[in-house]
């Protein structure tokens, strides 16, 4: 304790401020890193890692706070900038040139040059000294796209360790590792640390943070609300600070009237993800996948949908057996709402109507034909019954609301009269009353209307903020490294639950 | 921490020769072994398939050389722009606005009244017989220079995709090189060296002529080709240009200069159409004709995509693309020795641009 007041933190980040235009991302963020020391940032989805490791690198300005380096004001201009000042960051997608060598990667920016003249000679020995330093084996030579994943991380790192760096930002290092590799990853890290090298290690798994890190910092909704030696702190502690939100009355009552199976996984196993995944679907069922992002929820809709790779297990679409294409899911009954609603989503350019009526275009007009009048009519009466708001049903989707374009989107589905809804975080980035609103239509929708002949419908929700989950859901499965969990009633689940069983701490409740 | 049987991990090698060995095997000759082959056999076919072995003979083997040096000269940048994910379709319009400029240049006369009354046209090359003609030279370069800048410029600086900008300005430089000769043919009033920089040597009557071996052109192609391959290979601008066209993103995190670089791309590019427009003022019988050299950008771009080039950036290779140049003018030589009719021809060139490509596709699935 004593050494800590007398050496100036490596890294100290006082009162960081940073809004996008109404919303505030950071709030006042406080964050000391001492030399030579693991210190992990912790948070759930959207708490603000990313953009506080923004604000140090560089790529974004802070609206307010200071910033020191080793005792020294510290306010980079820019990411090389940033580079130059011994800040190095490992991003989460990484970011190297495949069709460059190893070298070449470790050194781009900083080259070792005679005029334009390259020197390879003293290149190859600078890049060999780095990738020495951390003891790894990899040929300097070699195209970066035939690496493995490990090893791109590693070039990554060594890259950092070619500019002397001091701290080093590790951004969610293991969600593209193999165990193998994790494990390697940590021997680096504690030979960075030995070398006297801060790391800052970011992380949503908590048992990585207890395995690596000395200190952590906590963030939530943009603010640190915790800070302490990892060692003395138990992962429920971490789960409880991450989490400490209460519920709010956003989400309206439903009573689950079940009806047969419409939709049956059973092993399901794609490409990469997901490992593993069964669970049953009955009509005016709300069935919520809880997990981390990058655990593998998207790719089980996808793959449930035919837009990715199945490789083994069985699908069952009501009387429908086997895998199909999207084209083949519409006809089924099944329809996806994308995560990302500007690439996949919408047509932005396109109108309401265009946009609302796209998988269900044949009762709009003669066979072969699609009459505009009736296009809009049938919009017309979605935008009644949901309360959308917007001039026309001919204004452009891209002039709208997050909201409302997520109405849009929901009620796409809705129009196309199918029975299962695979909902993939239906609210994101998106306002409370619409979020309110989404959560009527969910419930509406599930529990069906007698009165218009409008059947119960079975719905798959994945979402990463769990009190959504929680107030909406009737069962929730929980997803964690690829591999899904049996769903439970919600009942037995709470917040504290889901994080740690997504966080891989505890198997099932 | 076990070695990894990855082929990519360092193996120990028991003598430094086989590690000779295996770097020669990712050496860029060895990757450009296929496209010699696929040379050799186009060439081979239509050498067998022409009678009488005239396709092998001196005089045509030097119009193959003739004929492809102007599109291996103007591939040479169009390979820098495809490596970094960018694309040039204003090649064209920039080898007639060179050409044009040379002979507009050539052309400069002055109407002084004469002794007897009427007019009297003086032209400058007559007065200056050694500064005219490097000024056409020069001048022919400096416009597509220029032309390449403003490419560069307009791309960085509005923001707007390579391939709308370079389809506008594929437009204006046409326009420019019809303007300056006013939609007409220029003929320069008497022939110069630039005339002769691609006269065949070879089968020349002239002994003098003869000693250059190749044309002149030629030789110029050869020392562009070296001096690019050096550049994209031992040069960091060079290297940055991969970088871009790999991940553009990274390389601006790692404080690459990327707008410089692209500007830098364009223009040196601009350099070497305006190098292509002067053998292509020679080649067509030392005339400014601003119709000359239209949908050159199709059959520069198809050389570059054979060479190994990939649209998608960060692949390509000078060496492949030279090649690339040799294939399609073999090609389209062959073809019209053959007596194909001309849709044959084209159909043809259309086939292999496409097979080139899907054969690439396939050998990297392999090897990756």
């Amino acid at each position: 304790m004593t050494v800590a007041s007398i050496v100036p933190p490596r890294l100290l980040m006082e009162g960081i401020v940073k809004r996008f235009g109404a919303t505030v991302a950071l709030g006042g963020v406080y964050l000391d890193v001492r030399p030579g020391e693991v210190h992990a940032l912790v948070g759930e989805n959207g708490a603000g890692k990313s953009t506080l490791m923004k604000v140090l690198s560089g790529a974004l300005m802070a609206d307010a706070g200071r910033m020191e380096l080793d005792g020294r004001p510290y306010d980079p201009k820019g990411p090389l900038d940033a580079r130059r000042n011994g800040v190095a960051m490992i991003y989460q997608e990484l970011s190297l040139a495949p069709h460059l060598t190893v070298t070449e990667n470790i050194l781009l920016g900083v080259e070792p040059h005679y005029g334009p003249w390259m020197l390879w000679r003293h290149a190859q020995a600078k890049a060999s000294a780095a990738l020495e330093q951390l003891g790894v084996d990899i040929a300097p030579n070699v195209e970066v796209r035939r690496l493995s994943p490990g090893q791109r991380q590693m070039v990554e790192i060594a890259r950092a360790l070619a500019v002397q760096a001091r701290l080093v930002v590790l951004d969610e290092p293991t969600s593209s590792l193999s165990s193998s590799d994790v494990d390697k990853l940590f021997a680096l890290i504690r030979r960075l640390k030995a070398q006297g090298i801060s790391v800052v290690y970011i992380s949503h798994f908590l048992e990585e943070v207890q395995e690596i890190s000395d200190r952590f910092t906590v963030l939530r909704d943009g603010e640190t609300v915790g800070r302490g030696e990892t060692a003395r702190t138990h992962p429920r502690e971490l789960a409880a600070m991450m989490v400490g939100r209460e519920m709010a009355d956003l989400y309206p009552a439903s009573v689950p009237r079940v009806g047969e199976v419409i939709l049956e996984v059973a092993d399901l196993m794609g490409s990469a993800k997901p490992q593993s995944a069964s669970f049953r679907l009955r009509r005016g069922e709300i069935l919520g996948i809880a997990g981390l992002v990058g655990a593998g929820r998207t790719e089980l809709l996808r793959a449930i949908f035919g837009l990715d790779v199945v490789r083994s297990g069985k699908i069952r679409v009501g009387a429908y057996v086997g895998p199909g294409s999207p084209r083949q899911r519409w006809r089924q009954g099944m329809g996806l709402l994308s995560e990302d609603r500007k690439k996949e989503g919408l047509a932005l350019g396109l109108s309401i109507a265009d946009n609302l009526t796209l998988p269900k275009l044949s009762p709009l007009g003669p066979p072969g034909m699609i009459l505009p009048s009736r296009q809009a009519s049938a919009t017309r009466r979605w935008i009644d019954a949901l309360a959308i708001k917007c001039r026309s049903p001919w204004q452009r989707v891209g002039t709208l609301s997050g909201g409302t374009q997520q109405k849009i989107a929901l009620a796409r589905l809705l129009h196309a009269d199918v029975d299962i809804l695979l909902l993939d975080e239906p609210t994101r980035g998106i306002d409370v009353g619409s979020k309110a609103q989404i959560y009527r239509m969910i419930v509406d929708a599930a529990q069906g209307d007698v009165a218009v002949g409008r059947q119960a419908k079975g719905i798959v929700l994945v979402s990463s903020y769990l009190p959504e989950l929680l107030g909406v859901c009737h069962s929730i499965a929980v997803m964690c490294r690829g591999v899904l969990g049996p769903p439970r009633p919600v009942s037995d689940w709470n917040e504290h639950r889901l994080m740690l069983a997504a966080t891989g701490q505890e198997e099932s409740p | 921490m076990t070695a990894s049987r990855n082929h990519a991990t360092r193996l120990v090698l028991p003598e430094p020769w086989v590690g000779r060995l295996l770097a020669w095997q990712e050496s860029p000759w060895i990757h450009s072994l296929g496209r010699f082959l696929a040379l050799a056999v186009v060439f081979g076919f239509f050498a067998v398939c022409v009678e009488g072995g005239k396709f092998y003979s001196p005089r045509n083997l030097e119009n193959i050389l003739r004929q492809s040096a102007v599109y291996a000269t103007a591939s040479l940048g169009m390979t820098m722009i495809i490596i970094s994910a960018g694309i040039d379709l204003s090649v064209g319009s920039m080898i007639a606005l060179a050409v044009v400029t040379v002979a507009w240049v050539l052309d400069w006369h002055v109407a002084t009244p004469g002794a007897s009354g009427g007019t009297q046209v003086v032209y400058l090359v007559e007065r200056h017989p050694v500064l005219i003609p490097w000024l056409a030279l020069l001048a022919g370069i400096l416009v597509s220079v220029v032309a390449g800048i403003c490419n560069g410029v307009a791309i960085v600086g509005l923001r707007v995709v390579p391939f709308i900008v370079t389809l506008g300005t594929m437009g204006i430089f046409r326009g420019l090189a019809k303007g300056l000769a006013d939609e007409k043919d220029i003929y320069p009033h008497q022939d110069t060296w630039l005339t002769r920089l691609m006269d065949p040597t070879l089968t020349s009557n002239d002994p003098g002529w003869r000693t250059w071996l190749l044309p002149p052109g030629v030789w110029i192609l050869i020392v562009a080709a070296v001096v690019a391959a050096l550049f994209l290979r031992y040069s960091r601008p060079g290297r940055y240009m991969y970088a871009i066209g790999s991940n553009e993103e990274t390389a601006r995190l790692c404080g690459v200069p990327v707008a410089r670089i692209k500007i830098l791309t364009y223009t040196l590019a601009g350099l070497f159409a305006g190098l292509a427009g002067l053998m292509q003022f020679s080649f067509i019988g030392g005339i400014g004709q601003p119709t000359s050299a239209v949908s050159y950008e199709l059959f520069i771009i198809a050389a570059v995509v054979i060479g190994g080039g990939s649209l998608m950036g960060g692949q390509g290779s000078i060496l492949g693309s030279v090649i690339g140049a040799l294939i399609i003018t073999i090609l389209y030589m062959g073809g019209q020795q053959m007596g194909w009719p001309k849709w044959v021809q084209e159909a043809v060139i259309g086939l292999i641009i496409i097979l080139a490509v899907v054969i690439d596709r396939l050998r990297q699935r392999e090897t990756s």
